[in-house]
């Protein structure tokens, strides 16, 4: 009877790595992609954090502003560049690929879920930058491997949280056009309202319920407790984790509703 | 008698009040070759989505390879092929990455894949090409890859869409001859949609013609040449007299741009 159990969700995994695979065979070809993707958090880190660092606006508690905002630039970064993943399920759809996909025995779930990982994957390249960055900044770092292991599946994890939310946005409104409409509609809220940049304490009060409901805050909470040697989480990396494993699982299912949408 | 591959029995696609398939009844033999005629906005592009279970019909019902479309959608996606009207395979990869990707996702044994990868290459005229990346591929190469993408599992029913669109008379002699051998050598039966009358008059077993979602004539092109009556006729004469003039239709804005994008694509 397990043999039964086991089969559709093995089934499920070759074909889900499957698309991550297609997806990341494009970077051998032209990874200048992740290049551009450095640019950003270089200059959040090294303009923005150093200029409020020796402002000193921000209380921080015991630890320096740069090291605050090092894991919320990373988190930022990941969601910046995620939320606009859904551009190339758009492209797909004009061109005949995700018809072709969809008319194949691929489960629906594992194309949404294939290319959230393969936008997960490709955000490691940010978090490289990232922590040399912060390396040069002095930003004291936890270098036990424990603690990377963890910081890579965060951001992968959350990579792909983002990148599924930006393919159901894709999904709902088709074109390009409004597409980035939504997009830029979307991310600045997402990233003020989450303890990236400032602690949650010195928010208003509707502002800190708004936070707590975004992932974005437990993204950053459980990258701030991973990355750093001497912060604490405010939530606690068991619930940091569950939301952001619920959320994603939440959004793949979604997705896998509305991708069908895309063939019509 | 042959085997029956494809029955579709009062097939109905509804968008809003605008009714794009209207009650389509049809049925095409096991390794026949049939071709669905009609001007843009007949109802052809709509058919095809639904028989590969991309859309699901408002009515009736379809069996593709003796499987439902609509309650054993994936046991029809595992028995048919499907190239769209649009390019569909990726330019930014090889066109051997290309094929690698569908092995896959269709299950090919492991130890298969290679060997079937190379022979559909050799079959498509591509084995020199399939290490270079597809988006430096010619439009007539474009559309053999895409038709071993689709046949590498080797399906029962290759669907195709408008499968010459966009192509030099050289190139679309070159695809005809492929998919014509790719029924001799593994019996595939081929539906497909065109506009060129003389594809269809020259490669087609039998063929319909859709006006404004209904089936307005079915038959060989001999007997739909002969229903005319009264002397000798073209197939022309035969899709203006079944099919109307074709001033009044002509699809919508988003089909006859899509029809244009591929066509620069692939020219």
């Amino acid at each position: 009877m397990t043999a039964t159990f086991i089969h559709p969700l093995t089934a499920f995994l070759e074909k889900t790595f499957v698309i991550t695979e297609f997806e990341l065979r494009k970077l051998r070809h032209d990874f200048t992609e992740l290049i551009t993707r450095a640019l950003q958090p270089a200059l959040w880190l090294l303009i923005f954090g150093q200029v409020f660092s020796r402002s000193g606006a921000m209380h921080t508690g015991n630890i320096p502003y740069l090291d605050f905002i090092a894991p919320g630039i990373l988190a930022q970064s990941v969601l910046f560049v995620a939320i606009f993943y859904g551009i190339n399920v758009i492209w797909e759809r004009d061109l005949g690929i995700v018809q072709k996909f969809l008319a194949s025995p691929t489960p629906r779930a594992a194309l949404v879920l294939g290319k959230g990982f393969s936008a997960g994957i490709r955000s490691l390249s940010q978090t490289a930058i990232v922590y040399g960055l912060s390396l040069l900044l002095g930003v004291k770092l936890n270098w036990s491997p424990l603690a990377l292991l963890n910081v890579l599946l965060i951001v992968v994890l959350a990579a792909t949280l983002f990148s599924t939310f930006s393919l159901i946005i894709a999904c709902i409104v088709k074109t390009r056009e409004r597409f980035m409409g939504v997009g830029q509609v979307l991310t600045m809220p997402l990233f003020f309202a989450s303890n990236a940049i400032y602690p949650t304490d010195i928010m208003p009060g509707w502002l800190k319920v708004i936070s707590h409901l975004n992932p974005l805050t437990y993204v950053v909470d459980a990258l701030r407790t991973f990355m750093l040697t001497d912060s604490t989480s405010t939530f606690g990396s068991g619930l940091d984790y569950a939301v952001i494993f619920l959320t994603t699982t939440i959004l793949v299912f979604i997705g896998a509703r509305l991708y069908p949408r895309l063939a019509v | 008698m042959s085997e029956i591959v494809l029955e579709i029995k009062n097939l109905t696609r509804r968008f809003g009040v605008f009714t794009a398939v209207d009650a389509l009844t049809l049925s095409v033999n096991s390794g026949e070759i049939f071709g669905l005629l009609g001007s843009n906005g007949a109802g052809k592009t709509t058919t095809i989505k639904m028989l590969t279970t991309l859309l699901p019909p408002s009515a009736g019902e379809a069996r593709v390879a003796g499987f439902s479309i609509t309650n054993q959608a994936v046991n029809v996606r595992r028995a048919i092929g499907y190239v769209p009207q649009a390019v569909s395979v990726d330019g930014s990869l090889t066109g051997y990455e290309n094929l690698l990707i569908f092995a896959k996702l269709y299950d090919l044994p492991h130890r298969e894949q290679q060997g079937r990868i190379r022979e559909a290459l050799k079959f498509m005229g591509l084995t020199a090409d399939g290490g270079r990346l597809v988006g430096q591929y010619s439009g007539g190469m474009v559309r053999r890859l895409e038709i071993a993408q689709a046949t590498l599992h080797r399906p029962r029913v290759l669907f195709l869409d408008e499968p010459t669109v966009g192509l030099d008379p050289i190139a679309r002699d070159t695809v005809w001859k492929l998919l014509v051998d790719l029924r001799a050598n593994f019996g595939t039966t081929l539906f497909f949609t065109t506009h060129y009358l003389e594809e269809a008059e020259s490669h087609c077993d039998r063929m319909a013609i859709m006006h404004l979602g209904k089936m307005a004539a079915l038959g060989t092109c001999k007997e739909l040449e002969a229903s005319l009556g009264g002397g000798a006729h073209t197939l022309s004469e035969v899709f203006v007299h079944y099919a109307g003039t074709a001033l009044d239709a002509g699809g919508n804005f988003r089909d006859v741009s899509a029809e244009r994008a591929t066509a620069q694509r692939l020219g």
